[in-house]
């Protein structure tokens, strides 16, 4: 299964080459063209000689993890976070090191803990990874500065028609992405996996430039917190309602006339939709949306829970959904566009 | 490795994996009566859940000698349900609220269901509150399914265990749940299979005590059931890592423990001290100045007291779900024990006497 797959594959920001290689191979006999850029983004276009506007679908193939800074005299290895990690969810967890070595991160035992210290949290400065070497040198042999360490978790089916799995929350849009080049529309498409988006949507802002779209899909994952009861302030997303489709975040403001096409869309597909309720962190649009003269730009995502977390769950209704809604605004592109503008009515003239 | 090595390992690492929290060691318990029964010649289960195994003596001596090392773990357990379906609970046993984020879980309830801790008020999880840890009242556990269906699976009151497979890590370290004190029971299995080779004059009970996390429990009735004529108890103790240097003298990998204190028989630490030097086993001397916090402290003073001695298997990250240790000092452990019980004189009385 191709989320599977994704979900377990390690890489993160600057280290997405596992991911990619997987990518390449599974959307190869689905492109005409297909190539890495500079900075590692892997581009895959189909339709090329078509006219018709430019389409650029982009997910992205990084994930959070931990970067090893230094190594102690006795053999532990000191880390800090490659995109956004709460140290909090890393006490008392395995992980995994350059696909061979595992660690566990520890924590002063609770007996040995003074009462004061149960109530303050761990920071990255007192964590650290135990690979069981005797010293720097031992540990040496098995790691060396700069290496990663990531995650350890299955991805399963889970609960009620959910899955569980790591890195869900970034490899969900691009088994979506995977997915839609199976499919034929008759335009030009050019599929972006990019790289560094947890270090601020590095690749998209190199891959916007170069492919030059006249449109653009991100696809993703989304916070969904609806787990207090009583009220639901604060959820953004709800799990199981539906793809998400954005409409402002820290770094995009989504076009209000994009935002209603997409909800006539999924009105007249009964695909369920939600729009985020707050404003989450931004993503790969971010950087597409302002690239050149600016590019029209919407976001489709999956819901989920504890994302950037040991284990993140999305609703497989709602991947599907998701998937539907990308694939039934695909089929209708072309009726918005006028050459390569985008034309709904003479009076929304952008 | 070598093949002890690798079976001690491997059984170590399915005890691991099984639950067992305080007063609920039914499924452990059958693992390690199981395991017991290839080196044993009797095995029993009492009314409070200990696992007793007996190899009796190559003489007709009517001495014995007890080895308690207990099977149950911390844990938590099913406090309430919400109208949303999501599970608040509390705790079995002493356990870290700091471990608790993002970890998978199993809710025991008709079947073991899988489930996710996580933090009841996400949204507040940013950087102004990071330096606070959350409460365990403000987590709740997700498994996915809607309120309908979990109240067809799960009631208040069924237990949770953490899920974790063990790894091994470099050097014969080893990284799992529950290694406090299943790896003591590891040590009694290594034992007995020793004393299989080894001819010892007095019968041997292997106690697998139930609730030891919530106050050493099934020692003081397995201590009752038996009145042995001597004791050794097998836990696990603090070794030392960089945030503990001053306050942990122990090192893994060095060998097990042996205690000395009033917990402790004299007579018995200066026996298992000698019986490591002869045999070239490392050891480690641990002085413990009151409570040992073991089985050994309730077997001391049960019926009209009961000589005994402690043996312990350096462990770090205690009660945490990554407690790591060295199989080497579990191997030798139960070696250690082996020898000791191997080399005491008929006259038990003569030895222990002040």
């Amino acid at each position: 299964m191709l989320l599977k797959t994704l979900s377990e594959l390690n890489g993160t920001s600057g280290a997405e080459s596992l991911v990619r290689t997987f990518l390449q191979q599974t959307i190869e006999p689905f492109v005409d063209i297909i190539n890495t850029d500079k900075i590692g983004n892997l581009i895959g276009i189909k339709n090329d000689s078509l006219s018709g506007p430019k389409v650029m679908l982009a997910a992205h193939m990084d994930e959070v993890a931990l970067m090893i800074i230094d190594i102690t005299g006795d053999g532990f290895l000191k880390f800090r976070p490659v995109g956004g990690i709460d140290a909090r969810i890393l006490v008392s967890k395995p992980v995994q090191i350059n696909n061979s070595q595992v660690g566990v991160i520890g924590a002063k035992a609770i007996h040995l803990q003074k009462q004061a210290e149960r109530q303050k949290a761990l920071s990255f400065d007192q964590l650290y990874i135990d690979i069981g070497a005797k010293s720097k040198e031992d540990a040496l042999s098995k790691v060396k500065l700069g290496d990663y360490a990531y995650f350890i978790t299955k991805f399963e089916p889970f609960g009620d028609g959910l899955y569980k799995g790591k890195a869900l929350d970034h490899r969900v849009g691009c088994a979506l992405l995977a997915e839609l080049l199976k499919n034929d529309y008759d335009f030009p498409i050019v599929a972006a996996f990019t790289v560094q988006e947890e270090v601020g949507q590095r690749g998209a802002k190199v891959a916007a430039h170069h492919l030059a779209p006249n449109f653009a899909i991100v696809l993703e994952a989304t916070v969904a917190n609806d787990i207090s009861e009583g009220s639901d302030e604060g959820w953004i997303t709800e799990l199981g309602n539906g793809p998400a489709c954005s409409l402002m975040d820290s770094s995009t403001l989504y076009n209000a006339k994009l935002i209603h096409w997409v909800r006539d869309v999924a009105r007249q597909n009964d695909i369920p939709l939600q729009f985020p309720r707050g404003i989450g962190s931004g993503n790969d649009a971010g950087s597409i949306h302002i690239s050149k003269v600016g590019i029209p730009t919407i976001s489709l995502s999956v819901p989920c829970r504890y994302i950037h977390s040991f284990a993140s769950v999305i609703s497989e209704k709602d991947y599907r959904a998701c998937y539907d809604l990308a694939n039934a605004l695909l089929k209708e592109l072309p009726n918005i566009f006028e050459g390569s503008s985008i034309n709904f009515a003479k009076e929304d003239q952008f | 490795m070598n093949p002890q090595m690798k079976d001690a390992r491997d059984f170590l690492s399915l005890i691991s994996i099984a639950s067992g929290v305080s007063g609920y060691e039914f499924s452990i318990a059958s693992l390690v009566r199981e395991r017991f029964e290839e080196f044993s010649n009797e095995v029993e289960r009492d009314k409070f859940g200990n696992v007793y195994a007996l190899r009796r003596g190559n003489k007709n001596s009517n001495k014995k000698i007890m080895l308690a090392a207990h099977m149950d773990e911390i844990g938590l357990i099913v406090k309430k349900i919400d109208s949303r379906g999501f599970i608040k609970f509390t705790s079995i046993g002493g356990t870290d609220q700091r471990t608790l984020l993002s970890q998978e879980v199993l809710v025991h309830g008709n079947q073991a269901i899988p489930g996710i801790i996580a933090s009841l008020s996400p949204h507040q999880f940013d950087k102004m509150e990071s330096s606070q840890a959350v409460k365990m009242d403000e987590m709740v556990i997700d498994v996915g399914m809607p309120l309908a269906k979990i109240q067809e699976v799960i009631q208040v009151g069924d237990i949770i265990t953490i899920k974790r497979q063990t790894y091994p890590l470099l050097n014969n370290l080893i990284a799992g749940k529950s290694l406090d004190d299943r790896a003591g029971v590891v040590a009694m299995k290594v034992c007995l299979e020793e004393l299989s080779r080894l001819k010892h004059s007095h019968d041997v009970v292997a106690v697998a005590t139930t609730q030891e996390e919530v106050g050493a429990r099934g020692a003081i009735t397995g201590a009752y059931t038996l009145n042995p004529d001597l004791a050794v108890t097998i836990d696990v103790t603090h070794a030392c890592t960089p945030d503990l240097k001053g306050q942990v003298t122990i090192d893994l990998g060095k060998g097990p423990t042996v205690a000395l204190g009033p917990n402790i028989h004299p007579a018995i630490y200066r026996h298992l001290v000698e019986s490591a030097h002869f045999h070239r086993l490392p050891i480690q001397i641990e002085p413990i100045p009151g409570h040992s916090g073991t089985d050994a402290w309730p077997i001391q003073v049960a019926q009209a007291g009961i000589p005994t001695g402690l043996i312990s298997i350096p462990l770090r990250y205690m009660h945490t779900s990554v407690e790591t240790l060295d199989i080497q000092d579990v191997l030798n452990s139960g070696k250690l024990l082996a020898y000791f019980i191997a080399s005491l004189p008929d006259d038990l009385e003569g030895m222990l006497c002040y």
